[in-house]
């Protein structure tokens, strides 16, 4: 499979970044940390933004750069959507797209109008970037990125300027641009929320350092994974809406080992979904348990036990089928329950958040 | 009324100021960006010497510019193997001096314009294909233009009140060299206070609704992107 091989060295004062990574050549990778963790400057040296002592990309067989070339950023063809839109403030929003479409001498990928009307930014064209709002700027900074039709796009937080409502008008297009673009996205978060909806491949980093990539559900159901995610711990889960249960308003997605019970949110029985699980959702039971209020009940084995980063708390991986859940509990109730790896046990969710 | 040889001084003023500002234009811009834009090390004293005309006494400079410009000095040389006559006490030597002279009030508010643009904004450009040129005149620019028209007026203003500069250089050479500052200068040599009167008033009114102007027209320079 066509990749993307990227091997950045590069020292600053108070900050080193130090990478070897090869990413898919396709689907979303979500480049996660926290602040400071090197992920926007790694973004930016892929896009020959920053320049570092030592960089090596190549991109789908192509060199960008190695030890004798270096392809400066206007030559990569690549879409660029900054944390602030940055539109050009002397520019129509229409002429904004065009500054980079006209200067692309890409074959035409995605048409100017497919990406107005993916960004459903139809309405704002004639406008000047500062009447419009953030919200409607951060789409622009999309679609003018896309206009240039590139073989990969590179999003550097382009949700965080905004505020909640902000990010959920955008949220939905970029889980678009997702479903319709065959091009691959690195998209850099800070924001596990995001990664959960929008991400099929993570790479986590810490100290300018990638201490754990590969695919999104894997990744995350790893429970030595070095990052803290705190509360935002738990997998995500790629099934398929298997059941609509008209009369209570709920739904059944099927994911390989199991089903769970969630609110019918509208989405038509048959489609591909995403079924984020936070272990503080899950609990454990070594009996059938008692009938109670939470009504999704599986089968599985323990997997794996760890410690979380509270003394009082653990993590367990459990295995349904083929799929894993993890599981946060305290320390006392895993050794009253007599946990142990390979143990059958029942596993309780109690709420599940459905993704489209 | 205003004498002929008034509004002949004031026309030559008009003329040396719009022929310096224009060449400015060409060279400062070039020199601004860099300042604004360059980390090497020698962007202070490159940033200090552009800055000299604003602190030397006119004499001092033109002083050192007449002795360059002479038969026996490196532009004198230049000057007489391709053929042309010296430049002191001629208009295009008092333009070449005021180049020198008015250089800081062309270079200073074109760089801060290009500084106060920032990365972001060519970065963007670079990301959109633009290579660095065309960056630089679809986006820098634009985006400078409240600065190129500062810095515009600023030359042009500075160069129409120079002075000593002038009489180091070119003398007074009526229709050639003899500007409106220096025109004054005569009058009141002459004692001829009413004519030196009315040139100067005519000078300050000139000066004023440059400035004004400056000060009203404040383009929505700092909007942000």
């Amino acid at each position: 499979m066509a990749t993307i091989d990227a091997r950045f060295q590069l020292d600053w004062p108070g900050f080193q970044l130090d990478v070897d990574l090869q990413l898919p050549a396709k689907g979303v990778t979500a480049l996660f940390g926290h602040s400071g963790s090197g992920k926007t400057t790694l973004l930016r040296c892929i896009a020959g933004l920053e320049r570092p002592r030592l960089g090596r990309l190549s991109f789908k067989g192509n060199i960008w750069q190695d030890e004798q070339s270096w392809l400066p950023t206007h030559r990569r063809p690549l879409g660029y959507v900054f944390q602030e839109a940055s539109l050009f403030p002397h520019l129509s929003v229409l002429n904004n797209l065009r500054y980079g479409q006209k200067r692309s001498q890409a074959t035409q990928r995605i048409a100017l109008d497919q990406a107005i009307e993916l960004l459903g930014i139809g309405p704002l064209l004639d406008r000047k970037p500062d009447l419009l709002s953030g919200g409607e700027r951060q789409r622009v900074g999309i679609a003018r990125a896309l206009a240039v039709s590139p073989e990969i796009l590179l999003m550097d937080e382009p949700l965080a300027a905004l505020d909640l409502k902000r990010k959920q008008e955008i949220l939905p297009y970029l889980e678009r641009l997702h479903d319709e673009l065959e091009i691959p996205v690195l998209y850099v978060s800070h924001s596990p929320d995001e990664v959960a909806r929008l991400a099929d491949h993570l790479v986590a980093m810490e100290n300018g350092r990638v201490v754990a990539h590969g695919p999104l559900s894997e990744t995350l159901a790893r429970l030595d994974l070095p990052i803290r995610l705190g509360e935002d711990v738990g997998v995500v889960l790629d099934a398929t809406v298997g059941e609509i249960d008209k009369e209570w308003h709920l739904a059944r997605v099927d994911f390989p080992g199991g089903s769970l019970w969630t609110r019918d949110r509208g989405i038509p029985a048959g489609k591909r979904v995403r079924v984020r699980v936070l272990a503080r959702d899950v609990s454990l039971a070594s009996a059938e348990p008692a009938p109670s209020s939470i009504q999704n009940v599986l089968h599985g084995h323990i997997d794996a036990i760890a410690d979380d980063d509270h003394p009082g708390l653990q993590l367990v991986r459990v295995k349904i089928g083929d799929t894993y859940l993890v599981s946060r509990l305290t320390r006392r109730s895993a050794v009253g329950l007599g946990i142990a790896v390979a143990q059958p046990i029942h596993v309780q969710v109690k709420s599940v958040a459905l993704m489209e | 009324m205003l004498t002929d040889g008034d509004l002949q001084a004031i026309w030559l003023t008009v003329k040396l100021a719009g022929i310096v500002t224009i060449i400015l234009l060409l060279l400062g811009t070039p020199v601004a960006w860099w300042l604004a834009r360059t980390r090497a090390w020698w962007k202070g004293p490159i940033g200090a010497v552009v800055a000299l005309p604003l602190v030397l006494p006119p004499s001092v400079l033109g002083f050192y510019l007449l002795l360059a410009m002479g038969p026996n000095g490196p532009v004198g040389h230049l000057t007489a193997a391709m053929g042309l006559q010296t430049l002191p006490f001629t208009f295009w030597g008092l333009v070449l001096a005021s180049v020198f002279y008015s250089f800081p009030f062309m270079v200073q508010p074109l760089q801060n314009a290009f500084e106060s643009i920032g990365d972001r904004p060519l970065e963007v450009a670079a990301t959109l294909r633009a290579s660095p040129l065309d960056t630089f005149f679809t986006v820098a620019v634009p985006l400078a233009l409240p600065g190129f028209l500062t810095a515009s007026i600023l030359t042009f203003a500075h160069t129409v009140g120079e002075f000593g500069v002038v009489l180091m250089i070119g003398g007074n050479i009526p229709g050639v060299t003899r500007v409106a500052s220096v025109q004054i200068y005569d009058h009141v040599e002459a004692l001829e206070y009413a004519s030196a009167h009315r040139l100067s008033a005519v000078m300050l009114i000139f000066s004023f609704l440059v400035l004004l102007g400056m000060y009203l027209w404040r383009p929505n320079a700092k909007k942000g992107v």
